[in-house]
């Protein structure tokens, strides 16, 4: 069996193939200059929402090698109302996770009851030793402004009874505001009611406010893809850009607030708001099932939107308890049913934003450019200066520390926040 | 370097003028042509490694090197240094003086052979009569710091490595040996310059077409090729190292410098190999055949050139030379590995009859026209 | 010398590695001793923490006894710790390379012995990603058995098709090597959006670069001289030495459960066994490269059965598996893998027991070995396809 025959042609095609790839293009990805796009299902790391977490334990109870470490202690909270109990609750000190000993199994996020777990495709930690990877509570929650979104099922797919659920009274609700705006125009034509209405038309049209929740800063998104970021990157600093923008609009907001009187109406007590903790607002819920958006990150940003909304509520009541006026400055030209309040002047910015936004159904869009799109320009103008804003100082030094971009934007984002928030306090500690 | 120091005086010396042997004095040409010769030895393997990783890259769907220098291309000297820093570690059971000369043993040789080659008109070193005879003779001696490198290891993966590799040797020297003297015979004329020459003057029975030595001695350049492979344990025949089965056969204790000595030898190796084919079969630096460099057309077209035609034909030699790299990088990417015992049954069974066939061929023919 | 014999004094010896002794051999005039060589547990040829003593006169091996346990982590007992949702997280760990099916293994056996019957759709996703996995599998073997016999650029070509595979699974399951995708009742989500249309595409694309395996290593005269003849394993020998996957289809024997006792809805569809004739190394990857053709054509047709419907059904909040014991084999993709369960009616198994490919095929190699050479030697090795994890377990 000596292969002594003259070289066959089994040979020769070894050499063609060979030959063949040497003017294809290599399939290598030059890592660190360009980045594959990972799917969103990629365990890659574990990110922690601790606004969500109740300290349950589940998840360190099920974790196959117990590397999830948390510590808590008890918290009394006055009572909600006059003369109600008060309770206690779980405060979250620390949770961490070991990830020298996790092995990725998904357990946690899996059992997590409060969607407080959640999975990035992150995978850029690694360290030169193994203690190294026990990451804290700070670190956990800065990946979670890296989670992308869930993709959608297959068509074949049953959806969950939740989300069926909620589609289906979402499309009956659809139906009930349908007949309503027609009550309304109708109403309209008749000229003496537009004062009396306000009110009522606030309530109508509170599922507009939640649209923000799944809201992305389009300009931080163009701007982005413009730089020739993923699109998932894109847009989840687009979000992170989202929020940022809000939190400086709230604070130039209750500024305004206690300056001004140019208030025309008196902000609408919010009494409808429970204070439940672990409340979801049920209606984004519903709004963001009906957008298509998974049941998960529609329940979690629903409850973000509730937190939000409570926070916003307990202001305004603050600043009636004070006595003061309250208002944004916004101008005559906003339709009366959302120009009553800094409540309804967010309802257009928000309304604005989801004419932009891509995700968003598209008849919200088109409705919200034609009606509101003009107020919600001006007051959109005024947050602009803080869109996107990054510390530059930190920034440089982390990348110089040799940071990930991405890690690096991110902190420093957070770092003008913080800045921006200090500043805030010392200006009002100066006043 | 006695040779070159002798040459002067012995009876073997120059036939053609180097145009490295400038004025009158001694020392200003051997100081050039040591410079030359150092020049090739140490630039030579790096270019033939880097087309080595570029090739193999892209053969196999990567890029090869990319990061170190434009392209890459400062890798291999990158690898060098970081060779140069790791720590030089010698086994507590190694013949410890037999271990550490042996690097030594297997560059030196791989160095001298380049004293002889031509790269371009009347750029060599040194034109010896019997210049074929001793670049197989130098370049043969670097198996001995192969075994000595296996012997003094104390591995048995070593030891099986440079025993292997001595059995190559043994086994493939006389089909190199036997293919080379069939074009020594069609040439008359051992010396390297001579053998261009030779083929530039070589026309086909009886016409006037021009022809280089790999037309008629085809069969002869096949051999060569292979046993030239088999010499430098090159894959398919890389037995030596095998690094599936030998770990990495008789390098497998080396580190740091010395492990880059052993390379370097490789691939200095795959040079003169290449080289020395380019000068027998493939008409040294004559562009075409028949056809003389531009700025030559003087004396044959071979000699005397100006600086263009100079430069002109080293370009052609080295082309002709990477051109035979990337055919033997060529078979590593694309084959396995032989055994060694088909190795030896393909030298004995199949190499030396037909490099016998094939000198007898020549000879007929030489006699016969 | 029978099977039988050879097993007797395979067994009779002492540990395995201990009694390394030197032998004189010759007849007094030449002393020659017998060198024993080590290969592993840290050698190229072993891809991983295994180890062959080698008697070696020469080149020429005389006899060669594996070594196995150096990566033994003691998942039967670690399993036995672990809830039934837990332990998947186990399983798709011994063959790190078969992730997905050792999980389909275990979620078969806990379902079998609960009585559940899963849905159409989960059973038909499960044999999807079972076939991708296969595929994953085959192409790492096909690169590692290449570059044994020193053809490094196969592997590279693999590693290209595998990262392309790997992202379509990790698209659904989130994971590349550990999946972690089944549950007990089905699957943990149901595929995204897109899934089988890039799975469409990725199964033609592999297609389309078949044929440079078949060129550049099956077909190549190198090729054929390093493995045909080498390492034959008759049929009675690997029948019992309880070879399984290509090692045994290489002697001819169309053995596979998805045919001979089809689980899932392996029943509906066609599966072709490919077989070899001799049994030698050539054989069995001729069988694997096959296989790969096999899982392929598989996949194609799932492509078109999968129905809609859900992907899991409703657990009780604590999953508890009935006292009593089952035993379940599916073809992983390198043999036959047996999972069995015994259950005390807690929430974790009572003895979860594996019967894994990669243990029973490394069995034929002291066989196999006998009398070759150092090269052959590794030839061999590789063509007796065995994850380390999965022997030691
Ligand atoms: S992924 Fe698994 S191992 Fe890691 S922390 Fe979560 S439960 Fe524990
Ligand atoms: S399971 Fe979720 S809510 Fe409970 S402790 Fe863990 S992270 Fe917090």
């Amino acid at each position: 069996m000596a292969p002594s025959a003259p070289p066959g042609i089994g040979l020769l095609k070894g050499l063609g193939v060979t030959i063949k790839h040497l003017f294809q293009r290599p399939s290598t990805l030059m890592y660190p200059h360009e980045r594959d796009v990972l799917a969103p299902r990629t365990r890659g790391v574990i990110a922690l929402m601790d606004e969500n977490c109740t300290v349950c334990m589940l998840c360190s109870r099920e974790c196959p090698d117990w590397c999830i470490y948390i510590e808590s202690h008890k918290e009394t909270v006055p009572p909600a109302k006059e003369g109600g109990r008060a309770r206690t609750r779980n405060v979250l000190d620390r949770f961490a996770i070991d990830f020298s000993l996790c092995m990725y199994c998904g357990i946690c996020v899996e059992v997590c009851p409060f969607d407080a777990l959640w999975w990035s495709p992150e995978f850029e930690y690694s360290e030169y030793e193994m203690g190294s990877l026990l990451h804290e509570m700070d670190k956990l929650r800065e990946w979670a402004d890296t989670v992308p979104p869930p993709p959608p099922l297959d068509e074949g797919a049953v959806l969950p009874a939740e989300v069926s659920d909620a589609l289906a009274k979402v499309e009956k609700e659809r139906e009930l505001a349908a007949a309503k705006e027609l009550e309304a125009k109708q109403a309209a034509e008749a000229p003496a009611e537009t004062a009396g209405d306000a009110p009522k038309k606030g309530k109508a049209a509170e599922p507009e406010i939640h649209v923000k929740a799944g809201e992305i800063d389009q300009e931080a998104f163009d701007r982005l893809i413009a730089e020739g970021k993923s699109e998932r990157m894109a847009r989840s600093k687009a979000k992170a850009a989202y929020v940022k923008k809000e939190k400086a609009r709230l604070l130039a907001e209750a500024e305004a607030a206690g300056g001004d009187a140019e208030a025309e109406s008196p902000a609408p007590k919010a009494a409808e708001v429970k204070v439940d903790a672990g409340e979801i607002d049920q209606e984004t819920f519903d709004r963001l099932i009906a957008e298509g958006k998974p049941e998960r990150m529609a329940r979690a940003k629903a409850k973000a939107a509730y937190v939000k909304k409570e926070k916003a509520r307990l202001r305004a009541e603050a600043e009636s308890d004070t006595g003061e006026g309250t208002g944004a400055d916004e101008p005559a030209e906003v339709p009366s049913e959302l120009g009553a309040s800094p409540e309804a002047a967010r309802q257009a910015l928000d309304a604005d934003g989801a004419a932009t936004d891509d995700d968003a159904a598209p008849e919200v869009a088109a409705e919200a450019a034609t009606t509101e799109a003009p107020a919600a320009r001006k007051l959109g103008d005024i947050h602009v200066e803080g869109a996107g804003e990054i510390d530059q100082e930190v920034f440089d030094q982390l990348v110089a520390e040799g940071k990930s971009e991405r890690i690096a934007r991110a902190k420093a984002k957070a770092a003008w926040v913080k800045k921006q928030k200090q500043a805030k306090l010392d200006e009002e500690g100066g006043a | 370097m006695m040779l070159l120091v002798t040459s002067g005086v012995a009876p073997y010396l120059a036939q053609a003028e180097s145009i490295l042997d400038v004025g009158d004095t001694f020392i200003v040409p051997l100081l050039l042509k040591l410079a030359f010769v150092l020049g090739i030895f140490f630039v030579g393997p790096l270019v033939a490694g880097y087309l080595e990783h570029k090739a193999m890259g892209r053969m196999q769907h990567r890029r090869g090197p990319v990061e170190a220098g434009p392209f890459g291309t400062l890798q291999l000297v990158a690898d060098g240094i970081k060779f140069i820093q790791k720590e030089d570690l010698i086994p507590s059971a190694a013949d410890k003086w037999v271990f550490a000369m042996a690097p030594g043993v297997a560059l030196v040789p791989a160095m001298l052979a380049l004293l002889v080659i031509p790269f371009g008109p009347g750029v060599f070193a040194l034109d010896l009569e019997l210049g074929l005879f001793y670049v197989l003779a130098a370049s043969s001696v670097s198996v001995l710091g192969v075994l000595m490198g296996g012997w003094s290891s104390a591995n048995k993966f070593s030891l099986f490595g440079g025993l292997r590799a001595g059995g190559q040797l043994i086994a493939y020297e006389l089909p190199l040996i036997l293919a080379a003297i069939a074009v020594a015979v069609q040439a008359g004329t051992l010396s390297l310059v001579g053998i261009v020459e030779a083929q530039a003057e070589f026309m086909l029975f009886g016409t006037g077409i021009n022809l280089w030595y790999v037309i008629p001695q085809l069969l002869g350049f096949g051999i060569f090729f292979v046993a030239a492979l088999a010499e430098l344990s090159r894959p398919p025949f890389d037995m030596p190292i095998g690094d599936s089965e030998l770990v990495f056969g008789y390098m497998t204790e080396y580190s740091g410098i010395k492990y880059a000595m052993y390379m370097l030898t490789e691939y200095a190796g795959m040079v003169t190999m290449s080289a020395l084919m380019v000068v027998l079969y493939l008409g040294g630096w004559q562009l075409l055949p028949g056809v003389p460099l531009p700025g030559c057309e003087a004396a044959g077209g071979l000699f005397d050139c100006g600086v263009t035609g100079t430069l002109l034909g080293v370009g052609v030699m080295l082309g002709k030379i990477l051109l035979l790299v990337f055919v033997m990088v060529w078979l590593r990417v694309a084959y396995p590995r032989l055994r060694e015992d088909q190795l030896q049954r393909i030298a004995w069974l199949v190499m030396v009859p037909l490099a016998l066939l094939n000198l007898a061929l020549v000879t007929i023919a030489k006699v016969v026209y | 010398m029978s099977d039988l014999d050879l097993r007797q004094e395979f067994l009779a010896g002492t540990a395995p590695g201990e009694d390394i002794a030197v032998q004189l051999s010759g007849d007094g005039q030449f002393r020659t001793a017998d060198m024993s060589l080590s290969i592993g547990p840290a050698h190229p040829a072993t891809h991983g923490v295994f180890r062959i003593v080698l008697d070696l006169d020469g080149e020429r091996g005389r006899e060669a006894r594996p070594v196995i346990g150096y990566m033994h982590r003691g998942f039967e007992k670690l399993a036995e710790h672990r809830d039934f949702r837990q332990i998947f997280a186990l399983v798709n760990r011994h063959d790190w390379l078969s992730g997905f099916s050792n999980e389909l293994g275990t979620a078969l056996a806990v379902e079998k012995l609960m009585e559940f019957e899963v849905p159409d759709r989960a059973q038909w996703i499960r044999m999807l990603l079972a076939e991708w996995n296969r595929v994953l599998n085959h192409l790492m073997f096909i690169g590692s058995y290449a570059l044994e016999l020193g053809a490094i650029t196969p592997m590279f070509y693999a590693f290209r098709e595998r990262e392309d595979i790997q992202h379509l699974l990790e698209s659904a399951t989130g994971g590349r090597l550990h999946f972690t995708y089944n549950q007990v009742g089905g699957l943990k989500i149901d595929l995204p959006k897109g899934f089988l249309a890039e799975s469409t595409q990725v199964s033609s694309l592999v297609r389309s670069r078949l044929p440079d395996y078949f060129d550049l290593v099956l077909g190549n005269e190198i090729f054929h001289g390093r493995t045909k003849g080498v390492g034959p394993l008759p049929m009675e020998v690997a029948l019992s030495l309880g070879v399984s996957g290509p090692t045994l289809q290489a002697p001819g024997l169309p053995e596979d459960p998805r045919v001979t006792e089809p689980y899932l809805k392996y029943g509906e569809i066609d599966v072709e066994v490919p077989v070899g004739e001799n049994g030698d190394a050539f054989d069995r990857f001729y069988c694997l490269l096959h296989r790969i053709r096999v899982s392929l054509d598989i996949i194609d047709q799932i492509h078109d059965h999968i129905p809609p419907g859900p992907v899991n059904s409703k657990l009780p909040k604590m999953v508890k598996a009935p006292e009593g014991a089952t035993y379940v084999r599916i073809e992983n993709p390198l043999g036959q893998l047996g999972y069995w369960l015994e259950s005390d009616g807690g929430r974790t198994p009572w003895r979860l027991k594996m019967r894994t490919p990669s243990f029973s095929n490394v069995q034929a190699i002291p066989y196999l070995m006998r009398g070759q050479l150092i090269p052959d030697a590794g030839s061999i090795l590789g063509s007796v396809f065995f994850v380390v994890g999965d022997i030691d377990r």
